[in-house]
């Protein structure tokens, strides 16, 4: 009759107890927090722990499990920003580097093409003007033995440039593969740099995913405002060095264009260098800045270049001994030295009227490179932590409340029945936090509400049984016989309604985003673990209860 | 003594005024969708970008005032809300401010944002401003896609399910039950102009779930019914099912409805929106699935033979457990 094998006795109840397990440090919240915080901080410093580290690391043992539910910056505060990384600007950017090189190659055949120059174009493409359209066929075939194989993870797949003639001039593009093969280094590259951005500011636990195509999220708990954490990612610190062609003032500023460029200086006011514009090195080259003083004892940056970036600097430095050489940052001309000997080794000191702090952020920007691309923010939400905790505590109390409510409401109308559902429900939301925990799930404003209705919902499971037993009491073919016919029967209502609210929890996930989703993980999780307690749990009880008890009859 | 939502053995007849019932059911979506046509939504930034920021001071909020500090920044639409909940302290005041997307720009620049701010501080020095949300018009568009693909998908996901498990005149009751659940919801948002967002797609989508539930249990005994009293004419057989599930009826959407209206006092001004949508979307889903889901099959009929076909070894037509009832 209503027997269930003792396997299956011990199964469920571990399942239970795991659950719970993983559950439990969701008691002590702050305490388990601030444990993993000292433990993370001590393991990424190495090294011993300070007193006050020591300190939080015991105030929970490391025995027990560790791991939290996540709280939503809704509930935590903090900034999310969407930004959308302008792609093309890294095509326009390509353009520019292979014109000189294109330049050189055209010139070199000058004989055979005539006088060429470059024209403004759509950015992205290079357009080239032949005053000699006859030697057209000779152009294209030399700028294309300038295209490269793309590299991407699937094999060369073509020429990286696009080459052809339009009228008496040559376009160059990029090919598609090469549109493509760039794109997802750009990605990766600007995900890379947010998230050392980031990194370096030491928040806790911030999202820094992609999205789509162009996108990022970044969602950084315990930060000030979205604008600050614009600011930390947004600051471009691109790094140049360029030769000096000559200088001007403001009045006598010739236009830019072509292959000069004209940019301030940063501390001499009115005071313009024209520069070449393709640099010599760039900060992309660079592996290492540290904050330094220089020999007068003024803060300065310290910085080494990468192989490839050192070798074109000392060959540079070599060459030019005697002449000016521009240290560019963001545009403005930090300072011009003097070239006075050839550097090798690829390393260097970039002085200015810097303060410490200057010095430090500038090699802190320096470090985390330059961001490949512009980025457009199109969400930016900022939540403070007082409406966080103001949420929570809500949300808590609403919760303690209808659990409350729910629980007199399940006793009054089935009786002991009702304390088995209880129980189970109770169960049940300790099992839903164990998931939760264990698959590192984040908790946010409409999963609370998501949890509360699932403390509503919960009770259908067991509420179809209760109902069902009652009417198969009602034939009298014993007690033991009703609750075996109640589950037995239920079961394919508790199924199909179970299946099909899970299946709205599925799209919800797919389709939706940030809230949406999180209030799809509640919901989903929840139908999972109010029929498992419905179907196992609370039969295991109420069979555990009738062998124990054997009543003749059977009130629900 | 236990308590009882329904006395046991009940036997209305749900279908003896079923011109009342349906009626109202379908006058009630032709008023639904004529406001809706008529105010539109009060849609939130999520579907149609903008800035909003949480105020949180102690001064009493004059709009008027306020309007007038923000008006030289020349925002275009510009609307603010006074926020009031039994969780604020007295003394305390908390406004939304919502400004409309701004020409040519994605999310509201940090620059503008400190220029509100800096303007109503004028009005009340000690004003905090919690949240500030900005959400730019391509964002906005998509959200609005995706949020309609979200309510589209799971309509069809759910009339396959049930077309699979039942028969195809349950499916459509049931989506017709549905259809009937989302268009009151969005009717009550109309009505009353409640701000409508991402969350409140979460939770019409949430009501869809809950609905189907409801009737899914329904149908269930419907089907099981069906089989044990072949001759009994259907109405007789659908009310019979419909009485038989009446209690679970009742407890579920008692327990659901009280969670959530302790949710909807208790819970907070931040998410009333959302848990208002559940509580109605509960209230009219539980009505639905017997006067419009039940009432649909009345007007289609259905297959009277189960035996042929299907599965002839249960009762319930499908059947989880083994004979001897311990599969599970």
């Amino acid at each position: 009759m209503l027997q269930i094998a003792t396997w299956k006795r011990v199964l469920i109840w571990a399942v239970c107890a795991a659950g719970l397990w993983a559950a439990m440090p969701n008691l002590f919240y702050s305490r388990v927090e601030v444990h993993n915080d000292a433990a993370a901080a001590v393991a990424a410093r190495g090294g011993d722990p300070t007193p006050a580290e020591a300190e939080a690391i015991a105030r929970w043992p490391d025995l027990l499990p560790g791991t939290l539910v996540n709280l939503g910056l809704d509930l935590r505060g903090g900034a999310h920003l969407l930004a959308e990384v302008q792609l093309a600007d890294v095509y326009a950017g390509r353009m520019d580097g292979i014109w000189p090189e294109v330049r050189d190659a055209l010139r070199a055949e000058r004989a055979a093409i005539g006088s060429f120059r470059r024209i403004d174009a759509a950015p992205g493409t290079l357009r080239i003007a032949l005053s000699n359209p006859e030697g057209m066929a000779r152009a294209l075939e030399i700028v294309q033995g300038l295209a490269r194989p793309v590299v991407s993870l699937l094999g060369p797949s073509g020429d990286d440039l696009e080459v052809r003639a339009e009228g008496a001039e040559i376009l160059v593009t990029l090919s598609e593969a090469e549109r493509t093969a760039t794109d997802d280094r750009t990605m990766r590259q600007s995900l890379e740099i947010i998230r050392r951005r980031v990194d370096e500011v030491g928040t806790r636990e911030p999202t820094i995913m992609r999205q789509g195509a162009d996108r990022i999220l970044i969602q950084v708990p315990g930060i000030g405002s979205a604008a600050e954490l614009k600011a930390i990612i947004g600051t471009t610190a691109r790094l140049t060095f360029h030769p000096v062609t000559g200088t001007a003032t403001e009045a006598t500023a010739p236009a830019g264009g072509g292959d000069a460029l004209v940019l301030p200086s940063a501390d001499e006011d009115g005071v313009l260098y024209i520069l070449e514009s393709n640099p010599v090195v760039t900060g992309d080259e660079l592996v290492d800045a540290q904050p330094a003083f220089d020999q007068n004892n003024r803060p300065a940056v310290n910085f080494r270049f990468n192989p490839t970036g050192a070798r074109k600097f000392g060959d540079y430095t070599a060459a030019n001994i005697g002449q000016p050489f521009a240290i560019v940052l963001d545009d403005e001309v930090i300072s011009a030295p003097v070239i006075q000997s050839h550097i090798p080794g690829g390393s260097g000191i970039i002085t200015g009227s810097f303060t410490v702090e200057d010095s430090t952020q500038l090699a802190v920007l320096l470090r985390a490179g330059a961001l490949p691309a512009r980025m457009e923010f199109l969400e930016e939400r900022t939540i403070g932590p007082e409406l966080g905790q103001d949420s929570i505590d809500a949300g808590r109390i609403a919760a303690v409340v209808s659990l409350l409510a729910v629980l007199v409401f399940m006793v009054a109308s089935y009786g002991w029945f009702g304390v088995i559902a209880n129980a189970a429900l109770m169960l049940n939301i300790g099992l839903l936090f164990g998931m939760l925990s264990a698959i590192g799930a984040t908790l946010t404003l409409p999963g609370i509400a998501g949890i509360v209705l699932t403390i509503g919902m919960a009770v259908d499971a067991n509420v179809l049984v209760f109902e069902r037993i009652r009417e198969e009491l009602k034939t009298a073919r014993g007690p033991a016989r009703a609750i075996e016919l109640g589950y037995e029967k239920a079961l394919s209502s508790i199924i199909d309604a179970n299946l099909t609210t899970f299946l709205i929890a599925v799209i919800l996930f797919a389709v939706g985003s940030g809230p949406v989703r999180g209030f799809s993980v509640t919901l989903g999780l929840g139908i999972f673990t109010s029929v498992f307690t419905a179907v196992f749990v609370t039969r295991l009880m109420v069979v555990t209860w009738f062998e124990w008890r054997r009543p003749k009859t059977l009130t629900v | 003594m236990r308590l009882r939502l329904v006395r046991e053995n009940t036997s209305f007849d749900f279908f003896r005024f079923w011109r009342v019932t349906f009626g109202a059911s379908a006058l009630a979506v032709v008023a639904s969708i004529v406001i809706f046509a008529v105010q539109g939504l009060n849609f939130g930034i999520d579907f149609r970008g903008g800035t909003t920021i949480r105020t949180d001071g102690a001064a009493e909020i004059d709009i008027a005032a306020w309007r007038a500090a923000i008006a030289p920044l020349g925002l275009g639409d510009v609307s603010i809300t006074e926020v009031f909940d039994p969780g604020f302290e007295a003394g305390r005041h908390v406004a939304m401010v919502r400004v409309q997307a701004q020409e040519g720009a994605e999310a509201t620049s940090p620059e503008l944002i400190a220029a509100i701010e800096a303007a109503l501080r004028t009005i009340d020095p000690t004003l905090t401003f919690p949240a500030v949300e900005s959400v730019g018009p391509k964002v906005s568009g998509e959200l609005v896609t995706s949020a309609l693909m979200a309510v589209g998908l799971s309509l069809l996901g759910v009339m396959a399910y049930i077309w699979v498990r039942f028969e195809w005149q349950f499916a459509v009751g049931a989506v017709v039950a549905l259809i009937h659940d989302v268009v009151l919801t969005i009717g009550i948002f109309s009505l009353f102009q409640i701000r409508f967002d991402l969350a409140i797609i979460a939770a019409l989508l949430t009501i869809i779930g809950y609905s189907i539930n409801d009737t899914v249990v329904v149908f269930d005994r419907v089907r099981e019914n069906l089989i044990r009293f072949k001759q009994r004419a259907l109405t007789e057989v659908l009310n019979l099912s419909i009485n038989d599930t009446m209690s679970r009826t009742l407890m579920t959407s008692g327990t659901t409805l009280l969670a959530l209206v302790i949710l909807l006092v208790l819970g907070g001004d931040v998410i009333r929106g959302f848990v208002f949508a559940m509580t109605w979307g509960i209230v009219v889903g539980t009505y639905s699935s017997v006067f419009v889901a039940s009432q649909i099959l009345v007007f289609l009929g259905v297959k009277r033979d189960w035996t042929k076909g299907g599965s002839a070894e249960g009762p319930s037509g499908t059947r989880f457990a083994g004979k001897d009832g311990t599969g599970a």
